[in-house]
């Protein structure tokens, strides 16, 4: 018998006793209940406390917004399909990942900061969520340049974890950004930067 | 189908009462700990508090994963061909051994010399890096912890934070003088402790072509594993190399994705203590253009299917490893992981550890335990762990039930004299007569510190209490004769 078949027929053999069927309940809540405007402000509240960059614009200042969190330098990085008016106020260096080429890895490790948008926001636990989607890029670009710049249209953003996993396609590869790269494996103390991301700045577009 | 039980790193070389006892003689340590699990189960109090329905969402967790043990079998074949339709290659293991012998085999078809690891109990439990290391594959743990205890040549002593036992200053001195390319100059403060992990492990993430991960949770509609970290470094060896091997015990699947919102909102409360850990990676089979293009599943069984078998302990297989009960027992406050001998240490790791390998080869662990029930109340799946430990203590008490036992000589003893009154009277005079004497020597203390041989393996750990100068029937007796009642 091959480890599959031993393994299956050990778990039926074990479940000999004909367990009862288990009704799963769904008591908790599913949404906040919180208006669009208290959704953006506990967002930004969470953020906060994470010690993420947190900045408001509309729609007509973003560009502006996005430049003045770049001043630190260049190279910058984008995926290829990032909106061309987020960076009309940038006049710094831009690599665009898979124009020509994909970018490498020895590349990305010299570039400053990266730019993307993100697929949902979940306020309570102050979470953007990338899918690999539009203007969101592949996972090494958000993970190996030390500064991640996100956009986040305010509509985007839902109150729970349960609504957020709804707006997902689960078969997309996944990353959920609660903050900055964190350890407290030392003394318990929060050191920020271990090997992801040192920065986290998220701009919130109304 | 005979249950099979389970190998690895799931016992030490000492019974828990003789390791604790070592563990015990170190203040420093104690402090360390005593500092550590306050801190967090303090945090994860707050953050608990501010879900207006955390009990609701405890008992969904809990149902859900005891659907998820009834329906074993099913969801195990739909997750392998999710998996497989998405692109990955699925193995099954029936113990560590089988599950070392393929990662291994994964590595070599590779060709390549070494692997980075993303932390993971499974791992640990099966003892992949020593297999590798013994095929000559170099095997590199990736979180801080792991690494601090990889290059100190230690064992994990705590779930969550492995490198607890640890200060600052030895944290540093392992680093000066085990980290290739550590300075000799490098301080203690934390900040620059991280900064040498990482440029340590940096060049290391970058030119990986194999990455070795476990996984948190395991959907069966959707083939999809999920890993939760904090670093980075975990995104890091699921992305950066081409081929990417996760070893996943079979006790890890939920039904569905929407089953997540559950675990995902439990899980980081429980542990670190908050809203969201930094992290959360979700993959299925292989994205072309983005992440590994190679993807291997093992499928660990382990001794899981035997724990399958007890209508009663199952409920250990619904453990999302969190280690909030590590953090509120005041037995491994005070004894520190070590003494467990298992990857799986406090309350959980004592009813875990003895159900995969059987209690008969781990009967000490079931007693690693005061009963007070404290883990019970934290555990984010309402795991009821006092009540297996006491079915494991049963179990641990029959399969030593042929040979002779002092303790059994003495409990027959003992209920001979308390089956009768007046025996019983006769016997209390007589041990407060007897132990009058030590009474004055001891200077007003009423306990023992040490008895002789075989009282002895009482007193080693605990002080022996002289019997009481009077007993309550003889007080009462005295109280109401003073009175003027007959009493």
């Amino acid at each position: 018998m091959n480890a599959r078949e031993e393994v299956l027929a050990r778990l039926r053999s074990a479940l000999g006793d004909g367990p009862a069927e288990v009704a799963v309940p769904r008591a908790y809540r599913r949404d906040s209940s919180h208006d669009p405007d208290q959704l953006a402000e506990l967002f930004a509240d969470r953020l906060a406390d994470y010690r993420a960059g947190v900045h408001r614009t509309s729609v007509d200042r973003l560009a502006e917004t996005v430049a003045a969190l770049l001043s630190a330098g260049g190279p910058l990085a984008v995926p290829p399909d990032v909106p061309q008016p987020w960076l009309g106020a940038y006049d710094g260096r831009v690599l665009v990942d898979g124009t020509p080429a994909p970018l490498g890895t020895e590349t990305l490790d010299g570039v400053a900061s990266v730019l993307t948008g993100c697929a949902t926001a979940i306020a309570e636990t102050g979470t953007i969520v990338l899918d690999g989607g539009p203007a969101q890029g592949r996972r090494l670009l958000t993970l190996i340049p030390d500064h991640h710049i996100c956009v986040v249209p305010v509509t985007d953003i839902v109150g729970t974890v349960p609504e957020g996993l709804e707006r997902l396609v689960p078969t997309r590869p996944l990353t959920f950004i609660s903050g900055p790269s964190a350890t407290s494996d030392i003394e318990l103390r929060r050191v920020e930067g271990v090997h992801g991301p040192r920065r986290l700045d998220v701009v919130l577009v109304r | 189908m005979n249950a099979a039980h389970g190998k690895g790193h799931l016992y030490g070389p000492a019974r828990f009462e003789r390791a604790a006892r070592t563990e015990l003689a170190k203040p420093q340590l104690r402090e360390n700990l005593r500092h550590a699990t306050h801190t967090i189960r303090d945090k994860r109090a707050e953050v608990v508090d501010e879900l207006p329905d955390w009990e609701q969402l405890r008992e969904s967790g809990r149902a859900i994963k005891a659907q998820v043990a009834r329906r074993l079998p099913e969801l195990l074949e739909r997750f392998e061909a999710a998996a497989v339709r998405a692109g990955a290659t699925v193995h099954w293991a029936r113990d560590a051994e089988e599950a070392c012998r393929i990662v291994t085999g994964l590595v070599q078809e590779t060709g390549a010399s070494e692997a980075v690891k993303v932390k993971s109990m499974t791992t640990q439990e099966i003892g992949l890096n020593e297999a590798l290391e013994a095929a000559g594959i170099g095997a590199y743990e990736t979180d801080l912890a792991e690494l601090i205890v990889q290059l100190a040549d230690d064992a994990s002593s705590h779930i969550l934070v492995p490198a607890i036992h640890y200060n600052r200053e030895e944290i540093r001195d392992i680093f000066r003088q085990r980290m290739p390319g550590a300075a000799d100059t490098l301080s203690d403060a934390p900040e620059e402790l991280a900064e040498a992990a990482r440029t340590h492990l940096r060049r290391r993430f970058l030119s990986a072509r194999v990455a070795v991960s476990g996984a948190n949770f395991a959907v069966a509609d959707t083939g999809t594993l999920v890993v939760v970290e904090s670093e980075g470094n975990g995104r890091m060896c699921l992305t950066l190399p081409d081929t990417l091997i996760s070893v996943v015990g079979i006790d890890k699947l939920v039904p569905s994705f929407a089953d997540l919102e559950v675990y995902l909102q439990l899980l980081p409360r429980s542990s670190t203590g908050e809203r969201m850990n930094p992290y959360t990676s979700l993959w299925t089979g292989v994205t072309p253009g983005d992440g590994p293009q190679r993807m291997h599943i093992v499928l660990l069984d382990n001794g899981r299917s035997a724990t399958l078998a007890d209508p009663v302990g199952r409920q250990a297989l619904s453990c999302i490893r969190c280690s909030a009960c590590l953090n509120v027992c005041p037995v491994y406050e005070r004894t520190g992981g070590h003494a467990y001998g298992s990857v799986y240490p406090g309350p959980i790791g004592a009813i875990i550890s003895p159900q995969l390998t059987g209690v008969a080869e781990n009967t000490s662990l079931p007693y690693a335990s005061s009963l007070c029930g404290a883990c019970n109340d934290v555990c984010p799946v309402k795991i009821d762990i006092t009540d297996v430990l006491v079915r494991l203590r049963g179990q641990a008490v029959d399969s030593k039930r042929g040979s002779p036992s002092a303790e059994r000589v003495a409990m027959r003893l003992l209920s001979w004299v308390m089956s009768d009154p007046r025996r019983y009277d006769r016997a209390l005079r007589a041990a407060r007569r007897g132990t009058a004497p030590l009474a004055a020597l001891l200077g007003g203390r009423r306990t023992i510190r040490h008895l002789p041989w075989p009282l002895s393996a009482w007193t080693s750990s605990r002080d022996a209490p002289l019997p009481a100068a009077e007993s309550f029937r003889e007080w009462w007796q005295r109280e109401q004769a003073q009175r003027g009642e007959t009493p």
